[in-house]
Parts: structure tokens; sequence; C-alpha cells
């Protein structure tokens, strides 16, 4: 058994993971700033398209993304960028498909909090002079610390353990794109079922710490009410 | 009697339906995809029975069946397993045979693969697909051809791997990969084909085998010897392959 062999799928679904999980925090606050204060009507339309990757199979987003990513789709103009011809085969890939894959994980929660903070305290602030950025940073970002820390906590989870999308998009690459969950399925076909019991094994107690982490963050911050 | 004659009727007619469509269950290697959906058309007509089969690596048909799957018979892409299959007691004694002889193909739709060994060495491409060396003799036989050409080191950088041979097919024709190592039936009638030349690897003996789960069930047993029947081998001949 070779834990550098390993190693590698498992550092390289950690950085996924944290990448993913810093640009999620970046995109998914203002749609889920936009989805909990807009009173527009094509709110839960949009909200409807955010959550489709909570009921859709894995598998049907890694087709689509293959022709997306490939050089007849847009990723293989965006891969011309820097020479390359498809955006497939490449950790840049697995990025995009996470970034579609885990975004209900970060803007369900989100969404929520921000809902909860209510008008009033909002209000207050702006009659105490707070400008709509200050309004934000200081007030409603703060209260919605604990939607924060579960959505981080949760698209990182959930981006460790992709394997459909990765499986139609990322062609097996060591370092590149094996992750975690395709290096165990590798594994078990290959009847290397030693190796497959160290990966499994650690993905069940790190699922148990995901899950204890977040029951407990739940529990110490209370959420304010409005 | 007049009230129950319909009644023997329905029941005479529901048993013969009974009695004569069998179904067998067949994991197959994804090499032989089009060529087994063909064969179970021919079958179902000759003898009423229905194929039901499972494409996959040979490896990851393999795995399932150590593990209890429900397969009757294994259609593998190599002459290993289905042996390994008997020596398991997973598969029925003398029941191994060679139904195909494989042949394997470089197939591109972007760069221009005529002559595959300069096609190859050229360098104008970015990724190449083969199909997973450990769980698919094809991809085994791409790696052994990769060597012969001593191509190894320039190319293992540009490698993908598909799980099976037809994924690795698919990844050539969505166009994210510009060429790949592919069985030659799978591309049969295409342009863009290079037929590698049998020196280049081991040759791909494809063997099947009747597993014990399989040995009590009419259907399976008929279809074993209808893949060794005339029509059958004519059928897989067409489709590129060799048969002995």
């Amino acid at each position: 058994m070779s834990f550098a062999d390993i190693w590698t799928p498992v550092s390289l679904t950690l950085s996924l993971a944290a990448i993913n999980t810093l640009i999620l925090l970046l995109i998914g606050t203002p749609i889920a700033w936009w989805l909990a204060r807009s009173k527009g009507r094509y709110r839960e339309l949009v909200g409807a398209v955010v959550s489709m990757p909570l009921v859709l199979p894995p598998t049907v987003l890694g087709f689509y993304l293959l022709i997306a990513l490939g050089p007849n789709g847009p990723g293989g103009w965006i891969a011309g960028l820097w020479g390359g011809r498809t955006l497939a085969f490449s950790f840049t890939g697995l990025i995009i498909g996470s970034i579609f894959y885990s975004m209900p994980f970060m803007v369900q929660p989100l969404r929520n909090a921000f809902g909860a903070i209510g008008d009033d305290a909002l209000e207050a602030a702006s009659c105490l002079g707070a400008s709509n950025w200050q309004r934000f940073w200081r007030v409603a970002l703060p209260l919605a610390r604990p939607g924060y820390i579960t959505g981080a906590v949760m698209t990182f989870a959930h981006t460790v353990g992709e394997f459909g999308v990765v499986l139609m998009i990322g062609g097996n690459i060591p370092g590149q794109t094996k992750v975690i969950a395709i290096a165990l399925y590798d594994y078990v076909e290959r009847l290397q079922w030693g190796e497959a019991h160290v990966i499994a094994l650690g993905m069940v107690v790190f699922a148990f710490v995901v899950i204890a982490v977040t029951l407990t963050i739940d529990r110490r911050v209370n959420v304010p009410m409005p | 009697m007049n009230r129950a004659f319909p009644a023997l009727l329905l029941s005479a007619f529901l048993f013969t339906t009974v009695a004569h469509a069998d179904s067998v269950s067949v994991a197959v290697a994804a090499n032989f995809t089009k060529v087994a959906e063909e064969l179970a058309l021919i079958f179902k007509a000759e003898t009423g029975h229905d194929v039901t089969y499972s494409f996959g690596a040979t490896g990851q048909l393999y795995t399932q069946i150590s593990q209890g799957a429900p397969f009757e018979i294994l259609l593998a892409a190599d002459d290993e397993r289905p042996t390994k299959a008997v020596a398991d007691g997973l598969g029925v004694d003398g029941s191994v045979f060679t139904y195909a002889i494989g042949a394997l193909a470089l197939y591109s739709t972007t760069v221009d693969v005529a002559d595959g060994e300069a096609g190859l060495k050229a360098d104008a491409f970015d990724k190449i697909a083969i199909a997973d060396p450990a769980t698919a003799p094809y991809g085994q036989a791409a790696v052994e051809t990769i060597e012969a050409l001593g191509l190894t080191a320039a190319i293992t950088p540009k490698l993908v791997t598909g799980e099976n041979i037809t994924q690795t097919l698919q990844f050539i024709e969505s166009g994210n990969a510009e060429l790949g190592f592919v069985a030659a039936s799978q591309v049969a009638g295409k342009t863009g084909v290079w037929i590698v030349p049998s020196t280049l690897y081991q040759p791909i003996r494809q063997d099947a085998v009747l597993l014990k789960i399989g040995e009590t069930n009419p259907a399976a047993t008929a279809f074993v010897d209808f893949l060794k029947s005339e029509k059958a081998v004519e059928v897989i001949k067409a489709a590129g392959y060799v048969v002995e």
C-alpha cells in the first residue's frame, strides 16, 4: 500500500473544496441576498434554477458540462485564452462543475440567514446614517454569520464527496482531476481493497466530523429572530 | 364446462408464453456493445428469449460478479478473467471459449491519423484518450502500443483515462480529446481511423464464460450455443473482429 498514491487525490480534493468554497462565498452572497430581499417576480424562478442540482442526477450536469467545456462549447473558447482546447480534463473544469453542483448548499443557508434578519435592524441602521455598504458589512453580515458557517461547511463537504460530475468530465488524471471519490472507485474496481478501506474510512470519519461541527454551530449560535 | 373453457384456454396460453420466454442476463465488455445489441435481436427472433445486457470494463464487471452480481454469462475483453472466474468457482468448468479476437484502433475527429505512427509522433495534440489499462484490456493494449512505438515519455503527460472503452470513445467524439485508442469494432465504417498493426500489442483474445448462476437457465445455455453458431460468427466478423 502506498500512501503517496492516496495522498495525491486527498490533497487535490481538499484544494478543490477550499477554492470552490471561497468562490461560492463570493458568488453566493449577492445571489442569496437578492433571493432573500427582492420582491421581483423572477425570484422563485431563479431560486428554482439555483436549487436544481439538489434533485438533478450529477451525471446530467456532467453530460452538459462535457459538451459546454469542450472545444465546441464556451469552455473551449475560455481554454483558448491560455492555449488549451478544452476545459474538460482540467482542474479549472472541475472548479466550474463544482460551482454549479454545490451552489444550493451555499445559497440556501445564506438565503435563510438573510431572510431572518428582517427589516427592523436594517432600517434602524439607516436611521443612524449608515450607507448601504455599511448596513451590509456591519449589520447583515454579522447577523448572518451562522448561515455563512453552515454554507461554507456544507459546500466544502459536498465538494469533497463529488463523484458523478467528475466521472463525466475528469478523465481521471492523477494530481489534476483524480479526486477522492474517483480514487476510491478505481481501487474497488482493481480489487485493491486495502487502499479502498483507508479512503472509505477516512471519508466516514470526515463526514461524521462535518455533521458534528455543523450541529454544534447550530446549537451555539442563536439565530436572531426578527 | 362452458364457463371453464375460456379460463382453461387463457391459462394454457399464459403457460406456453411463460415456458418459452426466458431471459438471460449477460455482462458484456464495453467494446462489444454494438455487436451484442445486434446479436440480441437475432437471438430473440430465433429463440424467443430476451437478453439483458450490462456493459462495462471487463475489470469492473469481474469485480461485480465476484461480489455476487446476478449475471449468468460474462463476455470479457480478455482471456484472463473468464479463466479466473472458473478458478474462483464462479464459472462453469469447461465453458470458457474465445468468441472474438479484437483489433485496436487509433481514432480522431480532428487530426489526421491516416498514418497513425506519424500522427502520434507529430505531437500535434493536447489530449489523447485511452481506457483504464487496469480494468479495460483495450486500454492495456493501447499502453503496449505506445510503449512499442517508444512514445511513453512523450505521451504520458497527455493521457486522459476513460472508465471503459465506451467513455473513451465519448471523450474523442465530444472533441475533448483530439484522438484516442478504442476498439476497431466501435469505429467500424467511420473515417479518421488507423487500425493499429497487431504486432504492436498482445492479441486481444476475448473469452466468454458461463457463470454458475446461469447453469440451469435454458436461455443462458442457448445464448452460449448461439454465440458459437455460424450466424453469430458472421455478425461478429462483420463488426471487425477475427473469429477462429
